[in-house]
């Protein structure tokens, strides 16, 4: 009841969170990585000494005009630029290696054509498109027989903005965090947003199937009660669900995080944003919202 | 009462006598886990091929021949469960291509893959314009002004050996004869019947090699190449052929390589992480749920052991992104019992014997599980749809993660729950279906 009483405060609350993550995202802007703007990305490891990074890179300038060299601790550096002639990629060993003064390996390269990277961003953007879709069409489908006193479509049309909140806060915040710690916007990215959408989702169906459930009893109970203290009380039902559910999908993403191997490390972070922006929507978002409509359409009949 | 706990009993035994098979056969090296190339180290090498000189009925058995003859090549190598495919770009590239992806295990060296594959020579055929300008030097930027594609491709090419031409001088000069296959043979025939004087060309890796003038309909299948060969490099030609050549030219547009520390670094982490995220969601749901953790946690580790045999069974290629799915799953396999253990809860608290709290907690909270695991379910099928390699092993085993959880998480711990037989309303049944703590 607390959080439909005062969701005024909520709704602030949301609101300048919005704020600040799609400010961050215009102001950052998301860098597009190799899968989708095609590419060279090596990362490399020294033996034991590592060479000075200028000492690198008035190697590689040698071969490639435009690139970046990132230092990834360790022993290692992530060198990334455009596609890359075969003559130079077949130089590349000799270039970290100093002309071979430095023990230095290749542990992992990608090269993406220009042709893919376009195709895989088109790809992106129509899964994301049709996930949202999906979702909408699942919601309004799965609460189809719930019409009174508010429609189906409206809940379809409330889980998705909710679903909006949990995909701008950890897409904003993820601008920022590319901007200083140098990460960009790859496959994996993607995918971490469509799983949220699809995560995310469960926790709003959930208080929305409470809230349905608790209609159909007042309506065959005869009882008289208050759009307002229905979705209150189901909330209340579900909280301690939600709040658990959540906590067991954070101690997963977070061994993730800090155990799991590197090249899932920004991932479980964006996924960590995520779920937790995930269900404080279903609460404290999407519940009040559907209050808010049903009240503007009664005072309006 | 007896028979669900005979139930609960064959389903432990089961379900830890798969898990034993799971360990020992990974240790034992009968059926290990299928781990992709950013696990396993290795390098994938992703073609477009250039269908110019192909016509367009020739372009899927073009790229069979294409795919057939890279297998070879790196079978030739020696390279152990290399994985040659083709592919179409999808619906949103910007421009129609076919796609040659071959995957080399163990293959660590990229330059050493590129250059392995790049050896193969390409036999291509092409018919001269009837208006083509006389007199123009064929170079890569006239031949499409001056060949257009013939029904005849490097694909119908059966064998080819050395000979030596009697007919021009006194030493016979060394010549390469191709032998079409038999649908060769007939489109060959075809071909020289209704082109009578006009220029053949062909093409070997891009450069013409031999432009003779069709003076006859031929029948026998049989071509000749006749330029300035030694010997020795007629003699290489002709047995680069007969290891295959591809029928159109093939571009490199991607690579990827990981080296096999790397990999390995890569599961170790993943299974450390793993492990630690079971025991921390494990102690979690003990502690907040005491006995039904206690179950959700066997219906938990019964999850795992399931997933684990089906990835081995279908099999599963595991990638990196497929072991951040697997434990994400791990997260969310319990949610199922969470929203059931919620509801048991409820049922109690209003007043409810214990057995008809388990019985209502499972019945009511299916609607619920039912409905948020299926929007998990539509991500995963889009996600699938739209994946590179990459991402379809995550949305697989996400997807597989969800189904399977969602019915461990209910049939193991209802059976389990059933089976334990608490019944009436005594303060320890109560106590042990409690929640730990009071919100």
């Amino acid at each position: 009841m607390f959080i439909i009483k005062n969701r005024n405060i909520f709704f602030t609350l949301t609101g300048l969170v919005i704020f600040v993550s799609l400010a961050s995202l215009l102001f950052f802007g998301l860098p597009l990585g190799t899968d989708f703007t095609g590419g060279i990305l090596v990362e490399v490891r020294y033996d034991a000494v590592r060479p000075d990074a200028s000492l690198v890179m008035s190697s590689l300038d040698t071969r490639i005009t435009e690139y970046s060299l990132r230092d990834i601790g360790g022993n290692g550096y992530m060198l990334r630029a455009g596609n890359l002639t075969p003559e130079s990629r077949a130089a590349l060993q000799n270039v970290f290696s100093l002309d071979g003064a430095y023990g230095a390996t290749i542990v992992k390269l990608t090269e993406v054509g220009p042709t893919i990277g376009a195709e895989l961003r088109n790809k992106a953007i129509v899964a994301l498109a049709l996930v949202l879709c999906a979702i909408l069409l699942f919601i309004a489908f799965a609460f189809r027989k719930v019409s009174e006193p508010v429609s189906s479509w409206m809940y379809g049309f409330i889980a998705l903005i909710a679903l909006l909140h949990d995909v701008i806060v950890p897409v904003g915040l993820y601008a920022a965090f590319a901007h200083f710690f140098g990460a960009q916007v790859d496959t994996l990215f993607v995918t971490a947003v469509l799983t949220i959408l699809g995560f995310s989702v469960h926790d709003t169906i959930v208080v929305f199937d409470r809230i349905r459930e608790n209609l159909r009893r007042n309506r065959e109970g005869g009882k008289r009660e208050d759009f307002e203290m229905t979705a209150g009380k189901s909330i209340g039902q579900t909280f301690v669900r939600s709040i658990n559910t959540t906590v067991t999908v954070l101690v997963a993403l977070i061994t993730l995080f800090f155990f799991g191997p590197e090249s899932t490390q920004n991932f479980s972070l964006t996924l960590i944003v995520g779920v937790v922006a995930g269900t404080y929507s279903s609460i404290a978002l999407a519940t009040p919202l559907l209050v808010v409509w049903e009240k503007y359409r009664a005072r309006r009949s | 009462m007896l028979i669900t706990r005979i139930v609960a009993a064959v389903i432990l035994l089961v379900g830890f006598s798969i898990g034993w098979w799971v360990y020992s056969s990974e240790v034992g090296g009968t059926r290990q886990f299928r781990l992709g190339l950013d696990l396993s180290g290795g390098t994938q090498l992703t073609y477009r091929a250039d269908l110019s000189s192909i016509q367009e009925s020739e372009v899927a058995d073009s790229m069979a021949a294409l795919r057939d003859t890279i297998e070879r090549r790196v079978n030739l190598f020696g390279v152990a469960e290399p994985i040659v495919q083709t592919e179409k770009s999808g619906v949103f590239a910007e421009t129609r291509e076919e796609r040659l992806i071959v995957e080399l295990p163990g293959v660590t060296e990229t330059e050493e893959a590129i250059r392995l594959l790049g050896e193969t020579p390409v036999l291509e055929f092409r018919m001269m314009k009837e208006n083509a300008e006389r007199g123009v030097e064929i170079t890569p930027e006239t031949i499409p002004l001056l060949f257009e594609s013939a029904a005849i491709t490097g694909r119908h090419l059966k064998s080819s050996q050395l000979q030596f031409d009697q007919g021009t001088a006194a030493i016979g000069e060394p010549v390469v004869v191709l032998n079409f296959n038999g649908e060769g043979k007939r489109v060959f025939a075809e071909l020289t019947r209704e082109n009578v004087g006009r220029i053949f060309g062909i093409f070997l890796d891009g450069v013409p090699i031999s432009t003779p003038v069709i003076r006859e309909a031929i029948p026998d299948g049989t071509a000749v190449i006749s330029g300035s060969f030694t010997p020795e490099s007629a003699r290489e030609l002709a047995r680069n052929l007969n290891f295959g050549a591809l029928p159109v030219p093939i571009q490199l547009i991607g690579t990827q390589t990981v080296s096999g520390t790397l990999g390995a670094e890569a599961v170790s982490r993943g299974l450390e992480a793993g492990s630690i995220g079971i025991i921390a969601v494990a102690i979690f749901m003990v502690v907040w749920y005491r006995l039904p953790g206690v179950l959700a946690t066997f219906a938990l580790l019964l999850y795992v052991i399931a997933i684990l045999a089906l990835f081995k069974l279908i099999p599963v290629t595991l990638t990196a992104a497929g072991i951040a799915a697997f434990i994400l799953s791990i997260g969310m396999a319990v949610d199922a019992n969470v929203l059931i253990f919620e509801r048991m809860k409820e049922e109690l608290e209003s007043g409810k014997e214990a057995t008809d709290a388990i019985h209502n907690g499972f019945a009511r909270a299916w609607a619920s599980i039912r409905d948020s695991n299926i929007s998990s379910i539509i991500t995963a099928v889009i996600l699938f749809w739209f994946g590179t390699s990459l991402v379809k092993g995550f949305a697989l085993v996400f997807g597989l993660g969800v189904i399977v959880s969602m019915l461990t998480a209910i049939s193991v711990s209802r059976t389990l729950l059933f089976a334990l037989g608490i019944g009436g309303g005594n303060r320890v049944a109560r106590f042990l279906l409690g929640c730990g703590f009071r919100i």
